[in-house]
């Protein structure tokens, strides 16, 4: 009985030398400034962002004002970028065009990100028959090729942007399930889950804040990617006449209309074309950068 | 916390578990009959190899055996009730305020991306219907308890952030939050340095005393029971071989199995020249041997032994054993003793 009731003292003694070493694992924490490829790609996406948000204070032209007597300029100092062959301003309908296209991007990647991490989560969480359920969906989905599965369903449901929605969310989610479901399955056979489950809470609860937690970096860094295809998605499909409808501004539309002017005003398709580029460069820098930083283990 | 049972009853009682795992092989019978009694206050040390069925028994009770394994006979009566019949949300009732259970690697059944105090507050939060900043106060007053320094600000730390020894004062803290009646613990010294182990262990039997928990306590390590149980029993091939009290079973062993279990052990007093190892290797447990599933190995098997299925029986007050020929180890332990 008396080595019991020295326990107590023995047990507060040893703990200071057990602190300090763990005090001294502490300073060893990512910094996401040491990652050039993540900086390169916030500075970027910053300042297009940046941009497109100020548009009304860097440009004063109305981005879909024709004026007939001023069609097909070049570069000036009052239309900096030139006009169409309507007349309006090409740095104005770059601006709102990228407005526009960014919006419904960045809004578009998050239903199948949700979508796909639920789906996925209790695909890879409860396994068996919802399982083959879940997954022969998206085998069904990756038969066919992105592109064609999203222009097709845009046809059927009609152009306009609530379409351009839902075809995105109904192509988009199975990378995610995939994503998501991959990560579960490895990470349901850790202890830590284990001991959730003894510990007597709900399987809602420990997919929601035990296991979701720990693999929803890779659907993160996965949405980066993924955004960059939304954006050629929409100007794709704008291009083709059945995303953001005319009169206003969008770089597919944009690209579409200049390509006639191609040989006398290359700078109609090949300006709106640079910043598809840039902003898939920018996004996947980031993307990759987020990769570097939440890998795990380093 | 349970409340209603006599003292005569035991808090749990184990009766006649079988366990088997579908595997590509076979199927694997990884608990085979085995009988348990768990008295309300006292500790109960689960000893055998790897494989031998201890941790498939701990995850049976607690209903949590992978997918591939399932209960198929045998009843794990809680207070009277039957916990095989019960269903998930039933079940995770029982889990946590009734009986909880710690593991053996600290880092890898605490959660990394969690921190420590809301891993310790989340189960008086579901549990207990304690609100947010009720269960942080619970979590930190059990951190103290645990004796983990400075519990304000470790509340917010990390797993990663605290060493091998503070994880596991942190399991039990996690054990310990819902105040249960019965702590089941899977070899959870086993990963910790001896000096740290010596601690984790004072601790746990220290505050299931204070509290009148009881434990189960799985592991290979015959000196730990020693320090830690009351009563032992030792696990061979899925089945219980012997059982008693941990003085009588370590000093007086019935079972050739537990006297291979004593004589591999190291032991201070009585230095002997060279540990002596068990020959052979467990059986498998897919096609168990037929008879007592110890005889390939042991020394003293008869004829009789490749045949009879030996049953537990009785030999002393409070000590069993399933082997037939049991009063060859009190010989053998004897003239040993002679020699001396």
């Amino acid at each position: 009985m008396s080595a019991i009731s020295l326990s107590a003292g023995a047990g507060s003694g040893d703990t200071s030398p057990q602190a300090a070493t763990a005090e001294q694992a502490q300073p060893r924490r990512h910094h996401w400034y040491r990652h050039p490829a993540l900086v390169a790609g916030l500075v970027i996406i910053g300042l297009i962002l940046l941009a497109v948000i100020a548009a009304p204070l860097l440009t004063s032209w109305n981005p879909d004002a024709q004026n007939l007597n001023a069609t097909l300029s070049g570069f000036s100092a009052h239309h900096w970028l030139g006009t169409d062959q309507e007349g309006r301003d090409t740095f104005a309908r770059l601006l709102y065009g990228g407005r526009i296209d960014l919006q419904i991007a960045f809004i578009a990647v998050l239903f199948p990100f949700v979508l796909g991490t639920i789906l996925g989560s209790v695909a890879g969480y409860f396994g068996g028959w919802i399982d083959i359920i879940i997954m022969r969906l998206v085998d069904i989905v990756v038969a066919f090729p992105f592109f064609v599965l999203i222009i097709a369903l845009v046809f059927v449901l009609g152009p306009g942007e609530r379409s351009i929605y839902i075809a995105i969310t109904l192509v988009g989610w199975v990378s995610y399930a995939r994503i998501i479901r991959g990560e579960i399955l490895v990470a349901k056979r850790q202890e830590y889950v284990l001991a959730a489950q003894s510990g007597g809470l709900s399987n809602l609860r420990i997919m929601g804040r035990h296991l979701l937690p720990n693999v929803i970096t890779q659907a993160i860094i996965y949405a980066m990617s993924d955004i960059v295809q939304d954006i050629l998605a929409i100007v794709t499909l704008s291009y083709l006449g059945l995303g953001i409808q005319p009169p206003a501004a969008d770089w597919g539309t944009m690209i579409s209309d200049g390509q006639n002017f191609l040989t006398t005003h290359w700078q109609l398709t090949t300006i709106p074309g640079l910043a598809v580029v840039v902003t898939g460069l920018g996004l996947s820098l980031i993307g990759d950068g987020l990769a570097d930083l939440l890998r795990p283990g380093q | 916390m349970s409340g209603g049972y006599s003292g005569s009853q035991p808090l749990l009682q184990v009766s006649d578990l079988h366990v088997q795992i579908a595997s590509r092989r076979g199927i694997v019978r990884a608990v085979d009959g085995v009988s348990l009694e768990v008295p309300a206050g006292e500790a109960v040390g689960l000893v055998g190899e790897s494989g031998s069925g201890k941790s498939m028994t701990l995850r049976a009770i607690l209903g949590v055996l992978p997918s591939e394994a399932r209960v198929t006979a045998g009843q794990v009566l809680l207070d009277g009730a039957d916990l095989t019949q019960l269903g998930g949300s039933q079940l995770n009732k029982i889990r946590g305020p009734e009986i909880a259970m710690i593991f053996q690697e600290p880092m890898s059944a605490l959660n990394p991306v969690m921190r420590v105090g809301s891993q310790i507050a989340e189960g008086p939060q579901v549990h207990l219907g304690m609100n947010r900043r009720q269960a942080a106060e619970r979590a930190l007053e059990l951190m103290r308890r645990v004796g983990i320094p400075d519990p304000e600000r470790r509340y917010r730390s990390f797993p990663h952030e605290f060493s091998g020894g503070m994880r596991q004062r942190v399991m039990i803290a996690i054990a310990l939050s819902c105040d249960p009646s019965l702590i089941l613990c899977d070899e959870p010294t086993t990963a910790l340095d001896v000096t740290i182990q010596d601690q984790i262990l004072r601790l746990l039997t220290r505050l299931c005393r204070e509290s009148g928990t009881s434990l189960v306590f799985v592991t290979h390590d015959l000196p730990v029971v020693a320090q830690v149980c009351d009563q032992l029993a030792v696990m061979y091939a899925g089945r219980i071989v012997e059982r008693g009290s941990v003085e009588e079973v370590l000093t007086q062993p019935c079972h050739p199995y537990t006297l291979g279990l004593v004589r591999s052990a190291p032991d201070v007093d009585h230095p002997r020249s060279s540990l002596v190892a068990i020959p052979g290797a467990p059986p498998s447990l897919i096609s168990p041997p037929a008879g007592c599933r110890f005889h390939p190995r042991c020394k003293f098997a008869e004829e009789d032994c490749t045949v009879t299925e030996p049953a537990l029986r009785l030999i002393d007050a409070g000590h069993s054993t399933a082997c037939l020929h049991f009063e060859r180890c009190l010989d053998e332990l004897r003239t040993e003793g002679a020699d001396r």
